[in-house]
């Protein structure tokens, strides 16, 4: 296995991109990262691309090769291959290229991800992300996306006491990071009244507590750490990446509170690694729902199970706290374009690692990622740092 | 779901039967034909559940997809069967009534439509033991 490295980053914008077509989206995402690591078109030589549900939003497959051949690079005749695992499929693309680039199948890697999501209506896109759980099984019961995630929440503050101020108060913090995220749906700071006020969606979750539907690209570009230096003055390490499946259906799971993909793909990039959780700077991780974030800290081994909640109303989580999460936004500000989400998650680290995430800047030598898919059957957490 | 999707499952979803495994004893509800426990090793049965169990955690949907929208608000749960395995279904009674460790019985209820005007579906739901 050879050293990786992150020699460019891109990412469009995140909102409702009314005006964007879905590989128009891809095209902006990966011109910004070639541009970002000074490459010409020409060195590329394979493509992963995440997305989770062109078939149904845009009624578009076979993306891997729709997205090479747009990108202007058809008559290379790369391979590009579209990888898929729900809400995570972005960072198994990611995973993919770095495995790929590791192994010495190839030098210089896009890993993408691209997700257009309204050009169909909400019913409809309830629908498309219930796919991410089990359609025969809890689909077809009437359970939506959030309503799993609720099941999640109503067990959780039974069991724990976390009361609905502190599942609030992680949307309060998101959104108060996002403001500062340029590439951010949303912009704006909220109050814990703002997501206490808002309409419940599937109780105890309420709208501020679900991440948005959205619009969005964005690419990285892998080559061997000891080539990096062609390409750029600041490139980034891959220290590692994992990845781990579960049950598919929530109700199958050994506990209902805890996620046993994020436990076993966070324990395999910390050994991969070989680092430990103090030496994590700030973490980036899967807010679907407000809970899901307070289930990735306890379940990353941040802190014990049930603490997660106090620890975010402290302040530890926030952006000047001792353990900042989701820096971007999270999903819940910045956006979730779901096929395009693990690959924003690793932009947002290398930025951060760069010292170029303005006005949101930690200081900090190690990030990490945790994408998850549905309710947790996938999970790939990756561990990124400054050479 | 188209109607042969739905039909393949239509007496696991009228009368609850599941699988056991006669290796290990294990019960499977959804059904599977493969045990995780014993794998090559196992023997997978048909069994028909008692159908009684208890809430483990529930949800109220309030937004839900076309096909359930009609519906809304609805209490959805996963629910411990008396023999150990758990499912996903709705439990039919006011929307504030359900707990957690509700004790709960299977009914045979509508589950839902292929679209305007193709089959209906029917299938197991809860109600309040």
């Amino acid at each position: 296995m050879r050293d990786v490295a992150v020699i460019g980053v891109g990412c469009t914008k995140f909102g409702e991109k009314w005006d964007t077509s879905f590989r128009n989206l891809f095209v902006e995402a990966g011109g910004l990262a070639l541009e970002d690591g000074n490459l010409s078109g020409d060195q590329i030589e394979e493509i992963f691309v995440g997305n989770m549900s062109a078939g149904r939003f845009v009624e578009q497959e076979h993306v891997g090769a729709l997205i090479a051949d747009y990108a202007g690079l058809a008559t290379d005749n790369i391979p590009s291959t579209r990888v898929e695992a729900a809400c995570a499929s972005g960072g198994l693309a990611f995973r993919q290229a770095y495995t790929t680039v590791a192994s010495g199948m190839a030098d210089v890697v896009v890993a993408a991800g691209v997700e257009k999501m309204t050009d169909v209506g909400t019913e409809m896109t309830t629908d498309v992300l219930a796919a991410a759980a089990d359609r025969e099984w809890e689909g077809i019961a009437g359970a939506t996306f959030p309503g799993l995630y609720a099941m999640i929440a109503t067990l959780y503050m039974d069991r724990y006491g976390l009361t609905r101020e502190q599942l609030a108060q992680v949307a309060v913090k998101n959104h108060a990071n996002g403001e500062k995220n340029p590439n951010a749906q949303f912009r704006k700071a909220i109050t814990l009244d703002t997501v206490l006020q808002s309409t419940l969606v599937a109780d105890p979750l309420r709208l501020f507590d679900c991440s948005p539907v959205t619009d969005g690209a964005a690419a990285v570009i892998l080559a061997p750490l000891e080539r990096a230096r062609e390409f750029t003055d600041t490139p980034v390490r891959v220290l590692g990446s994992s990845q781990a499946s579960s049950t598919i259906a929530l109700h199958d799971r050994r506990d209902i509170c805890t996620l046993d993909a994020t436990v076993a793909a966070g324990n395999r990039v910390f050994e991969m690694a070989k680092v430990e959780r103090k030496d994590i700077g700030f973490i980036e991780v899967h807010d679907c729902f407000t809970i899901a974030e307070l289930c990735a800290i306890e379940d990353l081994g941040f802190c014990k199970k049930g603490e997660a909640g106090k620890l975010t109303e402290e302040g530890v989580t926030a952006l000047n706290g001792s353990l900042p999460v989701n820096p971007s936004g999270g999903l819940k500000a910045c956006g979730h374009p779901v096929g395009a989400t693990g690959i924003k998650q690793v932009y947002e680290v290398v930025r951060q690692l760069r010292g170029e995430a303005e006005g949101r800047q930690i200081d900090a030598d190690i990030g990490m990622t945790h994408n998850v898919g549905g309710t947790g059957a996938t999970v790939v957490c990756s561990i990124l740092g400054r050479v | 779901m188209t109607v042969p999707r739905f039909w393949r499952k239509q007496q696991s979803r009228y009368n609850l039967i599941g699988t056991t495994c006669s290796t290990c004893g294990q019960y499977f509800y959804p059904p599977r034909n493969f045990c995780p426990e014993c794998r090559r090793d196992g023997k997978i049965n048909e069994h028909k559940f008692k159908g009684t169990g208890k809430v483990v955690t529930y949800s109220i949907i309030r937004s839900a997809s076309d096909q359930f929208s009609l519906l809304t608000p609805y209490v959805i749960a996963i629910i411990e069967l008396d023999e150990g395995c758990r499912l996903t279904s709705q439990v039919i009674c006011e929307i504030d009534a359900v707990y957690i460790g509700m004790p709960v019985k299977q009914t045979f209820r509508r589950l839902g439509t292929d679209g305007g005007s193709g089959a209906i579906f029917y299938g197991t739901k809860f109600i309040p033991a």
